[in-house]
């Protein structure tokens, strides 16, 4: 039996007038996960850092019980005096949080921000420390530690910077690491590695972990319980492999349904003559780079080759740094490439001048990423909806106009009323289904989805998801639909090009990509998807 | 492959050169930008057709202006300004004569400033929204809107004038006599230094308040360190970076604004005489003077630049 | 995705958020006060400016002269009334013609990019490499001295300000996906920049603006007190100042009471751009109404 290292108790933080956790209990048992899981907005970080005593937002009221037990007898981390606490973060309770870009201080070296902790609550020499601080980054793998030491933050990748975070985090050996969103920020393949890693040293320093994180998929490899979190309330708690084989609350299930996941069926087939609409021969495309220190080029797009059918989606994956956006921008004259060609049904889309390149902008249409940024602040919904009709002259009069606006929004599923509401007043979702109709008042031959989806919850994901083939389905639509996510390409599309450092890695009917990848690195992107059972089944 | 630093500040001198060029275009054009006659103007009362045609041809206003700005250029960077139009000097031994008096000054003001501004704009963005924080501000927002001249005024009026304290005007250069040249610094330097250190407490408070909020800081009381550590170790060490920067801004800015400040301390150093060469409309002195401290100015930034660039392990290890 | 941040539903209008600020509806007050000495000096002021009563010089605050006299029997506070007048104009129209020029430079420079930014702003450096009032004083040195050459040297030194604000502003909004998707669309740059770019950049303009408008004051005072800004018989009050010089043991009101107008003159600007700058500053924004849920 495993005694609970933290022990939370009706756990209540209220900030003004807004009770954002409301009574939320938990056990996080010795040398155990537990994962907590829930969307933007349900408190799950807030939980955690209350539950830790190192929540620091001014005018925060916790009350409830958070114990911590040890040797010396459970200690209660609500309420405690600022000296306890120190004595506990960092000794007792190890954090690692989501950036690793801004979570390393810049003018140190990473020997100096892993031995600080040791000096802290160990009283150790510089001497000792960096013996320790040394076994620490060989513990976390990260390549030829002993040079590391000596380095700062911004001479790593993002992934090394979260090692190092851990290594900082179990540098005074803690019971329990808090872990807030560790591997949100990073790509698939760096996450993967990073989940063994922690599974790894938890077994090796026998540690308790809290694992916080808005991914089912991530919470089903790491954690042994979980606890799901909705509007600051614990809906659902449970070990792992019983939330996801008989989960009992709705939300719960519907996290879990709105999951796409590797192996589910993609779209429907296309009828139809299956003429090719777009095609891309070639595309190359260099940025120049200016730092502090000079320039230099960046070849974001190496001879890129592909096409799309009429009515189909082509899947466009890779990781960040992958060029896929810039591909967008080359299609959409955002970026000017070096080379290459590209047709819309016979017509230059790269070459284009003046009059003819503007009616070419209306044949194909970007919807980009941030919902909170896709939109003019200062502009109505109606008005950004109408721009496209107004740019091109495609309504008669402004109440023509207006009436095309409330046809769009209704095809997207929103009331017409949100014509006259500023985007402000409208949630993420709502404002991707904005920037659809926007990108279809044109009624483009082809419409190119930028990572559409990323930024929302995975619940309002589904449900965008499921517009866009329905109205790829009733309106015939082309989709080049780039995703870092294999799971959501998988869902949406008929042919798959998977990308790396600008080229083109794999290029074959998604069916066949998903069912036996070609190349190795197509494997490895799709070993690297949490599946959709969790780690203990499997 | 040439080291990091080497080429950053290779580009920074490079750019410091270019705006360089810039100010000396300006500069000459500011002669042949007077509307009228500039010699005539310069000779006032005194104007007779041989003096006229001397000035003139000395200051070699006869010759077509693109030979002009070149010859200008030339011997601008050999140091030879041209002569004072009142009373013949070199411009160049004119300026450097009163060089010492005003940059003195300036490295009075700025230390004063420093010494307030850093410990409080520290201790005000630390305690964020208290009232010990309010009251750094305000007070900040008064010294800021302060005429200098008038605090000058008043400060002679209360610690020369009716408490004897202190001298109301005058220099005393430090090496002949340390005494009187700390008598006579003290008004001066805390006119300026006082309104500086307004300046700068807002700017060192918004840079606090800035890295206090950084996720490294988070990382660094998550570790329970003591708040001593966080403060010194990675508050106040990183947000030192920008305030070096604004220091350097702000004593060049000084060294061009103390004009006001010498004149109502009667203090003899380059402001004092680019006021009066503007009263007499002696066109190269003015030249002279507003290219010696835009020189200085391109100067301290670079200063500021290289130490950046040692400081920030992000420039230094690319 | 960490939930750290207030609701989005609690956003409230920008003009009620500065209400709640007392300190700025103090300064909105102060300024509106100003203004209207501003436009109405001449009638309100119980003497005329230039009332010499040599007799009653150097006369300290009274039931008459509520500011004393100065040494030549002049009522002290008709005086820095219709100082105030002329002060307020000046820094009116220079700050005017620094937004309309700058903001203008600003945005096409940040908006075009390329080569026209690349010119537009090392003109725009090389102006910054001369410190504010040796500009000025450059430029009165050319065109002699007076209140429009005054209005005019103190609108080409602060031209650069707003030119870089306005730059900054518009490169960091250009870059916004919303003003890509405009692009991708195929609207044109004139609309773009009247319905994207310029509403998007007017708060930090109006801050801006608000801290022009106090160093104007304080620039045209310092002009003035060297007596190459607005000439005599105009008051003025950096004159006054200066004038003053040789009574201040004598009557310190002469120095007092002109030097309080310019400081509170100031001082007003200051603070109401600070409290302009906590409203229309996002990241400041979200922290004001994260305190005011307390």
């Amino acid at each position: 039996m495993s005694e609970s290292v933290l022990s939370v108790r009706d756990l209540r933080v209220r900030i003004g007038r807004r009770d954002i956790v409301r009574g939320i209990s938990f056990d996080v048992a010795r040398e155990q996960t537990l994962g907590i899981v829930g969307e933007s907005g349900s408190g799950k970080s807030m939980t955690v850092l209350a539950a830790t005593g190192l929540l620091d937002v001014p005018g925060a009221v916790v009350t409830g019980t958070s114990t911590l037990e040890g040797e010396s007898g459970p200690i209660q981390l609500v309420g405690a005096s600022a000296r306890v606490l120190r004595s506990v973060h960092g000794g007792r309770i190890g954090f690692v949080f989501q950036d690793p870009g801004t979570s390393l201080n810049p003018l140190l070296t990473l020997e100096r921000q892993i031995t600080e902790s040791l000096e802290a609550h160990r009283n150790q020499t510089r001497r000792q420390a960096r013996t320790r601080a040394l076994e620490l980054l060989e513990a976390v793998d990260l390549p030829d530690p002993e040079a590391r030491l000596g380095s700062y933050p911004h001479q790593l990748s993002g992934g090394q910077r979260q090692r190092v975070m851990i290594a900082i985090a179990l540098a005074c050996d803690p019971e329990l690491l808090i872990a807030d969103e560790p591997t949100t920020s990073l790509d698939v393949t760096t996450q993967a590695q990073i989940i063994d890693l922690v599974r790894d040293l938890q077994r090796d320093f026998a540690t308790a972990v809290v694992w916080i994180s808005h991914d089912l998929g991530v919470i089903g490899q790491v954690a042994d319980d979980v606890t799901v979190l909705q509007e600051g309330q614990a809906v659902e708690q449970a070990a792992t492999s019983d939330i996801f084989s008989s989960p009992q609350h709705p939300y719960t299930r519907k996290l879990l349904e709105a999951r796409p996941a590797i192996g589910a069926p993609g779209p429907a087939p296309v009828a139809g003559d299956g003429k090719v609409l777009l095609k891309v021969g070639g595309l190359d495309v260099r940025f120049p780079i200016t730092t502090a220190v000079g320039r230099s080029t960046v070849h974001a797009v190496k001879g890129l080759s592909f096409q799309i059918r009429r009515g189909t989606t082509l899947g466009l994956v890779g990781e960040s740094g992958s060029g896929k956006s810039t591909v967008a921008g080359a299609l959409t004259g955002l970026v000017k490439p070096d080379g290459g060609t590209a047709t819309l049904d016979g017509t230059d889309v790269l070459g284009v001048r003046g009059a003819e390149r503007k009616a070419l902008r209306k044949r194909i249409s970007l919807v980009f990423q941030d919902p909170y940024t896709s939109l003019n602040p200062r502009s109505r919904v109606g008005v950004t909806i109408a721009e496209p009709l107004f740019v091109h002259a495609l309504a008669s009069s402004k109440q023509n106009r207006q009436a095309r606006v409330a046809e769009l929004l209704d095809l997207v599923g929103l009331p017409t009323s949100f014509a006259s509401r500023y985007p402000h007043e409208l949630s993420g979702g709502q404002r991707q289904r904005v920037s659809i109709a926007r990108a279809l008042a044109t009624e483009p031959d082809l419409l190119i989805l930028d990572e559409s989806t990323a930024s929302l919850d995975v619940s309002v994901q589904a449900r965008v998801l499921d517009l866009l083939l329905d109205l790829q389905t009733e309106m015939g639509l082309t989709y080049l639909f780039i995703a870092h996510d294999l799971a959501v390409v998988q869902q949406m599309s008929h042919e798959v090009l998977v990308m790396r450092d600008g080229m083109a890695i794999e290029y074959r009917p998604a069916a066949d990509l998903f069912a036996e990848p070609e190349q190795d690195y197509t494997r490895d992107l799709l070993a690297a998807v949490p599946t959709r059972l969790p780690y203990s089944a499997s | 492959m040439t080291h990091p630093i080497v080429r950053f500040l290779a580009r920074r001198v490079l750019y410091s050169l270019v705006v360089l060029l810039g100010v000396l275009v300006v500069v000459f054009a500011l002669v042949h930008l007077v509307p009228g006659d500039p010699v005539r103007i310069a000779l006032g009362t005194r104007y007779t057709p041989e003096a006229y045609e001397a000035l003139r041809s000395a200051s070699g206003l006869d010759r077509p202006l693109v030979t002009q700005f070149v010859s200008y250029l030339g011997s601008a960077l050999t140091g030879d300004l041209g002569v004072s139009f009142r009373n013949g000097d070199p411009v160049t031994v004119t300026l450097l004569e009163r060089l010492p008096a005003t940059v003195s000054l300036g490295l009075v003001g700025i230390v004063i400033a420093l010494l307030i501004a850093l410990p409080a704009g520290i201790f005000s963005g630390l305690r964020e929204g208290r009232v010990s924080d309010a009251i750094v501000r305000v007070s900040s927002q008064f010294g800021v809107s302060v005429p200098d001249f008038w605090l000058g005024i008043l400060l002679i009026a209360l610690f020369a004038s009716t408490l004897g304290w202190l001298p109301t005007s005058g220099y005393r250069p430090l090496f002949e006599d340390p005494s009187g040249w700390l008598r006579h610094i003290v008004l001066p330097g805390l006119t300026v230094g006082l309104v500086a250190a307004a300046i700068l407490t807002r700017y060192v408070r918004s840079a606090v308040l800035e890295v206090a909020s950084t996720g490294y800081v988070r990382t660094a009381r998550s570790k329970g360190l003591p708040p001593r550590v966080v403060t010194s170790r990675h508050i106040v060490r990183n947000a030192l970076v920008p305030v070096l920067t604004i220091t350097g801004i702000q004593l060049a800015t000084i060294l061009g604004g103390v004009i006001v400040v010498e004149v109502v301390f009667a203090w003899p150093g380059l402001g004092r005489l680019v006021y009066n060469a503007v009263a007499a409309r002696d066109y190269p002195l003015i030249q002279g003077a507003v290219l010696l401290i835009a020189v200085l100015f391109l100067l301290i930034n670079l200063i500021v630049d290289a130490l950046y660039a040692v400081v920030d392990p992000r420039i230094r290890l690319s | 995705m960490t939930d750290l941040s207030t609701d989005e539903s609690t956003r409230v209008a920008s003009w009620r958020l500065l209400l709640r600020n007392p300190v700025t509806v103090v300064s909105a007050v102060v300024l509106a006060a100003i203004v209207v000495v501003a436009l109405t000096a001449q009638w309100i002021a119980p003497f005329g400016f230039n009332d010499i009563d040599v007799p009653n010089a150097l006369a300290p605050p009274s039931g008459t002269h509520w500011f004393g006299t100065d040494e030549l029997g002049r009522d002290v506070f008709s005086r820095v009334l219709v100082a105030i007048q002329a002060s307020m104009r000046v820094a009116v129209v220079s700050v005017a013609f620094a937004v309309v020029v700058g903001v203008t430079i600003g945005v096409v420079a940040g908006y075009r990019g390329g080569w026209v930014d690349t010119v537009f702003m090392r003109v725009v450096d090389v102006m910054f490499a001369f410190p504010v009032l040796l500009l000025a004083l450059a430029v009165v040195a050319i065109l002699g001295p007076g209140a429009t050459t005054t209005m005019l040297a103190i609108g080409i030194v602060y031209t650069p300000i707003f030119a870089r604000v306005a730059r900054a502003s518009s490169l960091s909004v250009r870059v916004e996906p919303f003003v890509q998707a405009s692009q991708t669309m195929g609207t044109g740059p004139m609309y773009i920049l009247r319905r994207h770019i310029l509403p998007n950049i007017s708060g930090p303009l109006i801050v801006q603006t608000s801290l022009s408008l106090a160093f104007a004051i304080l620039s045209e005072a310092a002009l003035s007190f060297l007596g190459l800004g607005i000439q005599p018989p105009q008051p003025s009050l950096g004159r006054m100042i200066f004038d003053s010089q040789g009574f201040v043991t004598l009557a310190w009101w002469m120095a007092v009471f002109p030097g309080a107008a310019i400081f509170v003159a100031v001082l007003a600007f200051n603070l109401l751009g600070d409290g302009l700058r906590d409203v229309l500053d996002p990241k400041q924004r979200t922290m004001i109404e994260a305190r005011r849920q307390r």
